[in-house]
């Protein structure tokens, strides 16, 4: 019993590295209706540059987190600006095309010699790794900051996407792009917000995951990004709690399938809950069904 | 019948022109090796268009059906070793078989899904056979699993993939201007209207759907039988990108520009190889990411968007 519990924190931390970037996928998906494949790249620059400001600059972790949000919420904007934007009116298939193009080149450009380099890197730890004994589990100082880090960012954004006014009108342009416009929304500017605060969560998420699974190299974003992409979808894509339930998930499925089956297989059981829970319920578990107009 | 006629010719001048350079020495193994694949490539993209640019099918997982139909062939012609190319023949037929049950299978419950959806699971589909690719010696040893699959004998010749580069498009050809295709680009165009006038969508889907994947199973086995080594990563979810990239660079629903894109495709990867110099070939999977914005950014529909060569078009 403890063996399980131990493996659900396990799970959980996993699950909100991932949430963290589902979150990118999924306001992207909803706003733009575009699979955003360079979002999985982001993630990898953000921990990119969680490992300069804290190994090179040797920064506090919570300015390593923010430089690293704030370069990827510019890369994700420039991004936007400069590959997505001129195919808003393009079939959706092209800007999917540019989205893996950008992508390949992220990974690419990054491992050439004088920028990331090819090579694995280990990644610097702030502080001292130290576990503490709660009841029968165990859990350790990196988990603790992977949780309330992920916590407080999702509060965050809840409040933004709630609360502000930017965050109506995200809504509104997520909701009906043209009526939107109507009503005097500068739509391309919430778009580019809004690849900037996806972008920026990835980042984070990027840090955390350094932090919490120590090496990094610069294909390392294709497996998170597309199980993230995976877990909003199981969730729900455009949906913000559901991106964060799908992948508490899958983090949890992932974790249990290493623990009690088999590790390598674990990405065909993360796979198979997708593809069995889409046919159930082809929007994902909170998505809304759309009904189609004749 | 005359330009039939002025076709069969080209393709047979081509074909000796090839054979030629083959056997003076002009052309060395490795651009044989590179002719070769590009027109295996061109067969699995082909595949990939009645699904996704004839049928209006969005699938990421045809890497799948390329490497299941990859591993069954090798696995028959290496057990059938003293057949000799009869055990290729046996080893094509059984993986075509497969190929259309598994795509059966699957294709039957999935393809209910639309569009992105669809694209998820088709996905999720493409990276569970991948691991069990790399899991498989632990069922069958001689596929290796994640080490590899070793010596499978090389059938696959320049005359082999000729033939079925050129059947496959003849048959893809003859199925677009068919009865079968105008229910496919029914679906496309608008699956309820389809549906209300009498289209099976449900027969026509599934069917486009196995017709395409046995397209990549037979490029697979073709594959297989030439470079004589597997390994799970050569059918990895990049590998359905790469075809679905062709596809639409091609433009979608259209045979001649899903031609010309495989085989630009091909050449533009291979030639970067040769044109860039030694201290900069580390960019060539830079430069060809930009070459693949810029394209999608100058021309969003394709190259050979709603276009065809003549000899692919039927008569008026």
């Amino acid at each position: 019993m403890s063996y399980f519990l131990q493996q659900v924190i396990n799970g959980l931390q996993l699950g909100f590295v991932y949430a963290l970037i589902a979150l990118g996928y999924t306001m992207v998906y909803g706003i733009v209706r575009l699979i955003n494949f360079a979002h999985g790249d982001v993630f990898m620059v953000g921990a990119y540059l969680g490992f300069y400001a804290l190994g090179l600059y040797h920064l506090p972790f919570p300015v390593a987190i923010l430089f690293a949000m704030v370069g990827c919420a510019l890369l994700g904007v420039t991004i936007e600006r400069l590959a997505y934007r001129p195919l808003r009116n393009a079939p959706r298939i092209s800007a999917l095309i540019t989205a893996i193009g950008v992508s390949l080149f992220l990974e690419y450009f990054t491992s050439l010699k004088f920028i990331f380099g090819p090579n694995y890197l280990a990644y610097p730890r702030p502080f001292v790794i130290c576990t503490y004994q709660l009841g029968s589990v165990c859990i350790s100082n990196v988990q603790i900051l992977v949780f309330g880090v992920s916590i407080i960012l999702l509060i965050l954004l809840q409040l933004i996407v709630q609360k502000t006014k930017t965050g109506m009108a995200m809504r509104a342009v997520s909701y009906d792009k043209d009526t939107a416009r109507l009503m005097g929304i500068d739509v391309d500017s919430i778009i580019s917000f809004t690849f900037g605060i996806g972008s920026a969560l990835a980042g984070a998420g990027g840090v955390l995951y350094g932090i919490a699974y120590p090496q990094i190299h610069p294909f390392m974003g294709i497996m998170p990004g597309l199980k993230a992409f995976v877990a909003a979808v199981l969730g729900g894509i455009g949906s913000i709690p559901g991106a964060m339930i799908g992948a508490l998930i899958m983090g949890v499925v992932e974790t249990m399938c290493s623990a009690y089956i088999s590790s390598t297989m674990r990405d065909a059981f993360a796979f198979s809950i997708l593809i069995i829970v889409l046919l159930a319920k082809p929007t994902g578990i909170m998505g809304k069904a759309e009904s189609e107009k004749v | 019948m005359r330009i039939k006629i002025r076709i069969l010719f080209i393709i047979i001048l081509f074909y000796a022109v090839i054979q030629i350079l083959i056997a003076t020495g002009m052309l060395n193994p490795y651009w044989t090796q590179i002719i070769q694949f590009a027109q295996i490539i061109t067969i699995s993209a082909i595949g990939l268009n009645l699904i996704y640019g004839y049928t209006g099918q969005f699938s990421l997982g045809h890497a799948a059906f390329y490497g299941i139909g990859a591993y069954c062939s090798a696995l028959v012609t290496k057990s059938l070793h003293n057949l000799g190319f009869l055990s290729f023949i046996i080893g094509l037929l059984s993986s075509v078989i497969l190929v259309a049950i598994i795509a059966l299978i699957i294709g039957l419950p999935i393809l209910r899904l639309k569009s992105d959806y669809l694209g998820i699971a088709t996905l999720g589909f493409g990276i569970i056979v991948k691991v069990l690719f790399d899991n498989a010696d632990t069922v069958i040893p001689a596929l290796g699993g994640s080490r590899g699959m070793l010596g499978i004998p090389r059938y696959t010749n320049f005359t082999l993939t000729f033939m079925f580069f050129i059947g496959s498009i003849i048959i893809i050809r003859n199925l677009i201007f068919s009865d079968f295709g105008r229910s496919f680009i029914s679906i496309r165009e608008d699956e309820i209207a389809s549906e209300c006038t009498g289209v099976n969508t449900t027969k026509y889907k599934t069917m486009g759907f196995v017709f395409g994947s046995i397209f990549a199973g037979v490029a697979g086995v073709l594959y297989a039988h030439l470079y004589s080594f597997l390994h799970p990563s050569n059918f990895d979810f990049l590998k359905s990108i790469d075809v679905l990239l062709i596809v639409v660079l091609g433009g979608l629903g259209s045979i001649s520009g899903t031609i010309i894109a495989a085989i630009a495709w091909t050449f533009i990867l291979e030639g970067l190889r040769v044109i860039l110099p030694g201290q900069i070939l580390d960019w060539r999977l830079v430069i060809y990411p930009l070459i693949l914005i810029i394209i999608m950014l100058v021309k969003p529909m394709g190259i050979g968007s709603g276009r065809e060569f003549k000899f692919l078009r039927p008569k008026e």
